[in-house]
């Protein structure tokens, strides 16, 4: 990855981070922003290494914590904005709000909140590719939890079996809900579960963006060149609880502050400014730049109008 | 007029939609090289005529083949996939109930599910419980779905072609015991709308409203009942959701009763609906109380005096019906 790429990366991962403060701050006044809300605050890097080696085409199924998913993906910040506002101009017409929201227009078509549900979607959208012969792969994106539900398994032997385009990328974040990894299952790394499925299962550090970027971008050739499916688990870490009104009570201190150190932002920032490819300024200037773009996205959502209640009616059925 | 039985018809729509356009295919256990090598079962025979790639043995996976059906339809295919026996319907209902039929609402209409499930229902083949169990209720209760329930081979193949040529989920139930009972079936292509009722039998006394196997029950006592001078009208809802309201409303009222017949067990069933809409809308009307005939609440039994205890038939909806009178 050159440079300006690597910039790139990090302009993602910003623009994540901030646009998720955002939301966390609004959120604190239930008249500004109502609604459950959860964020991948200290996981940027997954997203945007995703995003970093996916085309246009490319299809991504996205579980709860999907703000950065999306954006990774280019969707508009203005519209997922508007939809986490349950505005008529969201995404998805305020149906959705910060929990579900499907943009087609960016081949996202498909976010869950069911843990695990969208794993064997991704085989359908996958077998899709292999039937029509396009040239796509599907990210699935779950948590460490999701890979304990029968649809995991049933989904990975699925696709396996028959060769299909798609990247199971787990987000190991440590955590489901409130549970520690060693007390939801005794699997130390979730990528040794590829091997049930005699699939490739790959580990990466993922709070290193650019590490994410390559086994990811090399999984995408092996799938578009018949390989079969990747399994890839990103080892990050959840800052958060589960949700902004989870007291996280069971996470000890040190364990968030050590994470904290390995923030994936700084990360690269530091890497680049090392390399002389990165001066602050310029970091600054991209702080600023992002700082806009998120204000005027929650300008746009609130002065957006609320749908109708009688458009609750629309969109059953096609 | 060709003779098939119900699993023949819907053979034979799988088979002319196949035929027809190119982004249909078909999923499930054992829909291929199957272990029902019967050739009255409903994907006999495809495999050999449309080969691997467009019929799918799929592993023992309900989940991952309902998945399957919501992935592809989004990408513009159009997949048929089975459920081998409705109480597995359970372990597939994530995928039907929070995906298939809610995806689309939650894209705020942006995305399409054009998909069919076809689910085997019903008592009668000696399999017990977990075999055997009526779910089209739960199915119906799930907004943005639609149930279909055919109780002819006719009106399996033209309901079955208008459902896969449908852009919405539907959930196509095909009851067990019907796959080896012959009808006459029309050559060729055509379509039977969903969502539209059937006056199976015209009668002026009482309506009698049912769907899939209870039809025969439903024949049968019609036959008996006329040779006591009660004239029995035979509604065929074919579709439960969307609910033909309008043929269900004119006929009570034409008769001024009226007697939900179902296999499925009575509390939160289906007939229970059909009750409260014609309370709602046709009471006036109404000369008696509105019956239902329907299985007990009970898991359906294995053996034979049993199962056929549970099953409603032709003996308890003439009861219920002379009740009326």
């Amino acid at each position: 990855m050159d440079n300006n790429e690597q910039k790139k990366l990090l302009r993602m991962m910003l623009l994540i981070r901030r646009f998720e403060e955002k939301l966390v701050d609004l959120s604190k006044d239930p008249q500004k922003l109502g609604g459950m809300m959860i964020v991948c605050t200290g996981q940027e890097a997954v997203a945007a290494g995703v995003g970093a080696a996916l085309a246009p085409e490319d299809v991504i199924i996205s579980n709860h914590r999907s703000h950065g998913h999306l954006l990774a993906k280019d969707a508009e910040p203005d519209l997922l904005m508007a939809e986490i506002f349950g505005r008529r101009t969201g995404y998805n017409k305020g149906k959705s709000g910060t929990l579900h929201i499907a943009a087609p227009e960016v081949n996202a078509l498909c976010t869950t909140t069911v843990v695990g549900g969208g794993i064997p979607i991704a085989v359908g959208t996958a077998f899709a590719a292999q039937y029509q012969q396009k040239d796509f792969v599907t990210v699935c994106f779950f948590g460490n939890g999701a890979s304990d539900e029968g649809s995991f398994h049933e989904a990975l032997n699925m696709a396996s079996l028959w060769n299909l385009p798609v990247i199971f990328v787990c987000e190991n974040n440590i955590y489901s809900g409130a549970q520690r990894l060693e007390e939801h299952t005794k699997v130390k790394d979730i990528a040794d579960r590829a091997s049930a499925y005699a699939m490739r299962g790959e580990m990466v550090d993922g709070n290193d963006a650019l590490a994410v970027y390559e086994v990811v971008q090399k999984a995408r050739e092996d799938c578009l060149a018949g390989a079969g499916p990747v399994l890839i688990e990103c080892k990050t870490y959840r800052w958060g609880g589960h949700g902004t009104n989870d007291e996280q009570l069971y996470q000890p201190k040190d364990e968030i502050a050590r994470w904290k150190e390995q923030c994936p932002i700084k990360k690269l920032k530091a890497s680049l400014m090392q390399a002389g490819t990165l001066a602050e300024q310029e970091y600054q200037d991209m702080e600023y730049e992002i700082r806009l773009i998120v204000e005027r996205a929650v300008q746009f959502a609130e002065a957006s109008p609320w749908p109708d209640p009688a458009e609750a009616l629309e969109d059953v059925y096609a | 007029m060709q003779e098939l039985t119900l699993g023949q018809a819907v053979n034979q729509a799988l088979r002319e939609e196949m035929s027809r356009d190119e982004r249909v295919f078909i999923a499930g256990e054992g829909v291929g090289v199957s272990i029902h090598s019967d050739p009255r079962m409903a994907t006999y025979g495809l495999l050999e005529e449309f080969g691997p790639r467009r019929v799918k043995d799929t592993p023992v996976s309900e989940a991952a083949i309902a998945g399957l059906a919501v992935g592809a339809s989004v990408m513009g295919l159009l997949p048929v996939v089975e459920i081998m026996f409705n109480p597995f319907f359970t372990i597939a209902a994530d995928q039907i109930v929070n995906h298939a039929a809610k995806l689309r609402y939650l894209s705020g209409g942006k995305s399409k599910f054009p998909l069919v499930v076809r689910i085997k229902t019903g008592a009668g083949i000696g399999a017990g419980c977990q075999h055997s169990h009526n779910l089209e209720a739960w199915v119906a209760h799930s907004p943005g779905l639609k149930v279909v329930m055919p109780g002819t081979p006719a009106d399996a193949k033209g309901l079955l072609k208008s459902a896969i040529r449908d852009e919405n989920p539907v959930i196509f139930i095909e009851d067990m015991i019907l796959n080896f009972v012959p009808g006459p079936v029309p050559e060729g292509d055509y379509t039977i709308p969903i969502g539209v009722a059937d006056i199976k039998k015209p009668g002026k006394d009482v309506t009698v409203v049912t769907w899939s196997k209870m039809l025969g029950a439903a024949f049968k006592a019609a036959g008996q009942l006329e040779q006591q001078g009660i004239s029995v009208e035979i509604v065929d809802l074919r579709t439960l959701v969307p609910l033909d309201e309008a043929t269900i409303l004119e006929s009570v009222r034409k008769t001024g009763r009226l007697v939900v017949l179902h296999e499925a067990t009575r509390t939160g069933g289906f007939g229970g609906e059909i009750a409260a809409l014609v309370a709602e809308k046709a009471f006036d009307m109404l000369k008696a109380p509105i019956k239902r005939v329907t299985a007990p609440d009970i898991p359906v039994p294995f053996s034979k005096p049993l199962e056929n205890f549970y099953m409603p038939n032709e003996v308890s909806l003439m009861e219920a019906i002379k009740e009326l009178f």
